[in-house]
């Protein structure tokens, strides 16, 4: 081992990171996104998405919902550290392998082409509830709800059928079933 | 129609509700109708610092040595930038700050207006929490809850931003409620479990050691009363962080001494060796595991804290108790005490064979150093500072260091909130304001800065302060002309090139002690150095005390980068001893 010249310790084994979703319930106030955001970057933890609004206007509470990845222990870590914000009120996490829980993310596509492309393009992406939101004789808006991989297959599939512009949402997260997360 | 206050009036009404009696601050544009509502409520005492930093340092040692929160007052833009230092000082070492800053009114934010800046946006990261207040009936709720959050849970450090027509503007006031519970912030649910579980390990341990840290200190002295019960019903040897010392008493048997990057050979070997850690109010912080991997690796954990997201941050422990340490330890007490009434069974004998080896440990002395009778050597200036001092209650606080680490070596501490310092960020500059936060919260007792001349010089205009207010500081200087922590570890890990560690064009201490207007005392040779410390604790007044010591001299024992406890560098005595048994074998 080369002689360390600092005054700090060497980092050392590291252990498997897997994704997760956190969900996060907090008061619907101004800098309440900077606070969770800013405990990512300055912890740095990282976040791969990110999905924010206001669910119950009377309670004035905001859902967040986070997909990150982490050591078991850093996902600990984000889970505690988040708690201890004053304006959160819960925290949940769930592992995205998960099957009792439900991802979903939204994304828009401008397809620019002649009918025949832009029914390919709805063909392709047939399985995954396309809508089509705004049509012109050049080019169409198509809407689809899917997995963050299926859209990302989606968008490299679509690119030689004329996809111009992608938008998409980080992803959201609902449990199966009756129970809700208290 | 009930009375309407103005914004000030209402920031002084809710600072009377929560008792506070002094505030430490420095008035601008912004906080104006604060300053002028001020002359109305004598019952708080402002104290005009000369750098809102100092503010900060010094409400920090106000709340760490009286146990109250400290309250800071400050302006816009660069009053509220300049008091980041002492927040995030605060916000490492757990110490209940409420700050209030000014803000430009309301209609100006964002344009960059004169002395505006983002603050609650700066100092997001350094504080448990902060509020901008943009509507005046707000006010007196965010107060409240600013003192609740910054004393409950684990301490820490609040700021509530005040822009300047909200203090102009009128609201009705609402008086303090009684403790709502709020959110579940407030941590103290361990259950018998928890407890019984850890008695088991206490009765199963063969070599067990107790680690205590600041969280003793926050959690009040009954806290500290408990944690001697403990260590009493058990007879367990222990040991403290930088920030515990002095919730266990220092010349105690049982007490092993700081442990960490320049703790004791006896007490590193113990955490090392030992089958069962006790972890109580300390946070694993990286001077104190070293490697991490070869953290003490034989023993069960069990770790005690109040902040949830203090556990498995760092180790992983196999027993967590979530709660205020103070409520857990006597509930730990009362449970020993119970158990032994039935079956009178102590395990004091399990652990005689632990003490003889850290007897043997101890045997080691790893605090020696060679001392000298022509140049004084500081950890000798300490140990005659404390040897004079021992027996008048004395507070001290330090900045950062070497003359920190010898000050927390050789200075030992039998109570608790009697020691100051900046452990968790690590501040130079802490030490000299934080000795007037003492000084104002404890008029009648001595209170001693053990600085070093680099660090003292960062925050040396508040002597004003302790003028102004006759505030008899005694700043006693270990002078060595070097950043000597720096200078270290450029000699041990750069080969010795000292780049800019050298303080060139020093000030001459005596002079600044008279252009301060407080008296200035020099000591050179160690034999006139007893009688020139007395001459400080006996002056009724602020001492700048030059104390020009050997500038060589290191810091050991030392744990070096990356090594686990048991592999340390011992003094100068112990390396010559070896070096001799090296050339010896040679010869054989």
């Amino acid at each position: 081992m080369p002689k360390s010249k600092s005054a700090y310790s060497v980092p050392t084994k590291k252990q498997k990171s897997d994704t997760y979703i956190f969900v996060v319930w907090v008061d619907n106030e101004a800098g309440v996104l900077a606070r969770v955001v800013g405990l990512f970057s300055g912890r740095g933890y990282n976040i791969e998405s990110l999905a924010v609004a206001e669910v119950d206007a009377i309670k004035n509470i905001s859902r967040i919902t986070i997909v990150t990845t982490g050591t078991p222990q850093v996902i600990e870590q984000i889970r505690l550290q988040l708690t201890k914000l004053v304006p959160v009120h819960k925290v949940a996490e769930f592992k995205r392998e998960d099957k009792n829980v439900i991802f979903k993310e939204m994304a828009l596509f401008k397809v620019v082409g002649k009918k025949s492309k832009i029914e390919k393009c709805l063909n392709t992406c047939k399985k995954f509830n396309p809508v089509i939101l705004d049509e012109t004789k050049s080019s169409a808006v198509i809407q689809i709800t899917a997995l963050r991989r299926e859209i990302d297959i989606m968008n490299k599939k679509l690119k030689p059928l004329g996809l111009v512009s992608t938008s998409r949402t980080g992803a959201v997260a609902m449990t199966r079933g009756a129970q809700i997360f208290n | 129609m009930p009375k309407l206050y103005t914004g000030a009036e209402i920031v002084f009404k809710c600072l009377e509700d929560q008792k506070v009696e002094h505030i430490f601050g420095y008035p601008g544009g912004a906080v104006l109708p604060i300053y002028d509502e001020l002359k109305n409520h004598p019952s708080i005492k402002h104290i005009l610092v000369r750098h809102e930093q100092g503010a900060g340092h010094a409400a920090e040692g106000y709340a760490r040595s009286s146990g109250k929160p400290g309250v800071v007052l400050v302006t816009s833009g660069p009053g509220a930038t300049n008091v980041v230092t002492a927040l995030t000082d605060a916000y490492m070492d757990s110490v209940p700050l409420v700050c209030i800053s000014g803000q430009v009114p309301t209609h100006l934010i964002g344009t960059d207006a004169f002395q505006e800046c983002d603050t609650t946006g700066i100092t997001r990261p350094c504080t448990k929490h902060n509020w901008l207040i943009k509507d005046i009936n707000d006010l007196s709720n965010v107060m409240h809850e600013a003192f609740r959050v910054a004393t409950t849970g684990r301490p820490g450090p609040v700021l509530v931003d005040i822009p300047k027509d909200i203090q102009f503007a009128k609201a009705k006031y609402k008086n303090l409620k009684i403790e709502k519970k709020l959110n579940g912030k407030l941590q103290n649910k361990f259950s018998k479990n928890d407890i019984d579980e850890l008695i088991k390990l206490i009765n199963k341990a063969r070599k067990p050691v107790i680690y205590s840290g600041g969280g003793v200190i926050n959690s009040g002295p009954k806290a500290s009363e408990a944690l001697r019960e403990l260590a009493s019903l058990t007879g367990f040897p222990i040991t403290s962080t930088l920030q515990g010392l002095g919730a266990f008493p220092g010349d105690d048997n049982q007490f092993l001494g700081m442990l960490g990057m320049h703790g004791t050979y006896e007490a590193n070997n113990a955490m090392h060796d030992c089958d069962l850690l006790i972890n109580i109010g300390a946070r694993f912080d990286d001077r104190i595991t070293g490697k991490i991997d070869e953290f003490s690796p034989k023993s069960k954990k069990v770790h005690i804290d109040i902040d949830p997201s203090s556990i498995n941050k760092i180790i992983k422990v196999d027993l967590a108790i979530v709660g205020d340490v103070s409520s857990v330890l006597n509930r730990i007490n009362k449970t020993i005490v119970k158990s032994k009434n039935g079956n009178g069974k102590s395990n004091k004998s399990n652990i005689a064979k632990w003490w003889e080896q850290i007897e043997k440990w101890r045997k080691k002395d790893s605090l020696n150093f060679i001392n000298s009778d022509e140049t004084i050597k500081p950890q000798h200036a300490v140990q005659r500072l404390y040897e004079l001092t021992k027996n008048k209650d004395t507070y001290v606080t330090t900045e950062v260091g070497q003359h920190q680490m010898w000050a927390a070596q050789h200075y030992k501490f039998n109570k608790p909130n009697r020691w100051m310092t900046s452990g968790g960020l690590g501040t130079m500059g802490y030490g000299l304001p934080a000795a007037v936060g003492v000084q104002i919260a404890h008029p009648e007792k001595l209170v001693v800065d053990i600085a070093g001349e680099a660090s003292v010089l960062m925050t040396m205009q508040e002597m004003s302060t302790a003028i102004q207010y006759n505030l008899p500081i005694k700043i006693f200087i270990l002078n060595n002309q070097y950043m000597g922590m720096v200078r270290q570890w450029q000699e041990l890990l750069h080969e010795k090139n000292y780049s800019e560690s050298y303080s060139e064009a020093l000030p001459d201490f005596m002079k600044m002690a008279e252009a301060y207007g407080c008296k200035g005392i020099k000591a050179v040779n160690p034999l006139d150095l007893d009688e020139k410390i007395q001459e400080m604790i006996d002056y009724d007044g602020p001492v700048i005390f030059d104390c020009h010591v050997d500038p060589n001299e290191n810091c050991f024992p030392m744990i070096p980068s990356g090594k686990p406890h048991n592999q340390m560098i011992l003094g100068p005595n112990d390396q010559e001893e070896n070096k001799i048994k090296g050339k010896g074998k040679a010869l054989v």
